[in-house]
């Protein structure tokens, strides 16, 4: 190797370890604490009033919708069928509660495994006493199906197309 | 089919219990339970005589599935008719089931026909 190759590779390493060090200023000044107890609380907080909230007013709605239906049912004429018939749409519809909760708890989940994978990378890129030490990794939030493992039937509500619907799940029970 | 059967519906969302109690209603039934587990469920499918379950998959610390797996495993109540409810809408999930002995399983979100199509399934017409 020529005096000038090796100078060359020791500017390559030099520019290297400049870049490397700018990075690590970089990170240093990310504060870990801040994602921790300020932005995923916030997150998270924030998630659950949205569950609250959607909680509070689907309950409004049903107080109501059993008090026409109640209505209803104590009046005679033809309307009053058509009215319960109505209201039963309403009860069906209520179920989306269930639903985006269930969504959200999902979402949740996504952040907390997010929070891991910064804080590693955090942990890679700063001195160790900088940093408080990393929780427990995960790749996903959902886990791989399996008979013998209950907590990875529980996904939740599937997105739209990747779910099955009533006809699937009638046509592998009656198989 | 037994309107005035004790019905035990199982599900950890109030909101869930007051939607399947209503079209239950509306269907017929008078005599509907609920709880919010599946612990609570057991318990309660060991005081009083009921003639259909239907419950949620997702709960705790007694989840659907255990639950049903209890009530297959339970001599004085292994025949009980159960239908699952629920928003586990994978392959895996309808088949375990079915390898647990549901009588029928229905995808939420679902409408009062459902209900009643898989009740009448369950129960005879």
């Amino acid at each position: 190797m020529s005096t000038n190759e090796v100078k060359e590779i020791k500017e390559q390493i030099q520019e290297l370890l400049t870049i490397i060090d700018a990075i690590r200023k970089e990170v240093s000044e990310i504060k870990q604490a801040k994602i921790q107890k300020i932005h995923m609380p916030v997150a998270t907080d924030e998630l659950d009033a949205v569950v609250l909230s959607t909680e509070e007013a689907t309950g409004t709605i049903m107080d109501a919708a059993e008090k026409i239906m109640e209505m209803a049912s104590s009046v005679e004429c033809e309307a009053s069928e058509n009215i319960v018939g109505e209201v039963m749409k309403i009860f069906e519809a209520c179920s989306f509660q269930d639903i985006t909760g269930q969504r959200i708890t999902k979402v949740v989940k996504a952040f907390k495994v997010i929070e891991t994978k910064v804080n590693s990378l955090l942990l890679s890129l700063t001195p160790i006493d900088n940093l408080a030490a990393s929780g427990k990794d995960s790749d996903s939030t959902e886990k791989p199906v399996d008979e013998n493992d209950k907590e990875s039937l529980l996904n939740g509500p599937g997105l739209p197309g990747n779910a099955m619907n009533q006809d699937d799940v009638d046509k592998l029970l009656s198989d | 089919m037994d309107k005035s059967m004790n019905v035990l519906i199982v599900d950890d969302y109030r909101t869930m219990l007051r939607i399947v109690g209503n079209l239950l209603k509306q269907i017929g039934f008078v005599n509907i339970d609920e709880a919010t587990d599946g612990a609570e469920a057991f318990e309660k499918l060991k005081q009083k005589n009921y003639g259909l379950v239907i419950s949620d998959w997702n709960m705790e610390p007694m989840t659907g599935l255990e639950l049903l797996e209890k009530v297959r495993a339970d001599d004085q109540l292994k025949s009980l008719p159960f239908i699952m409810v629920t928003a586990e809408s994978k392959t895996e999930n309808v088949l375990i089931a079915k390898k647990a002995g549901v009588s029928n399983y229905i995808v939420k979100p679902f409408n009062a026909e459902t209900l009643k199509g898989k009740i009448s399934a369950v129960l005879g017409e």
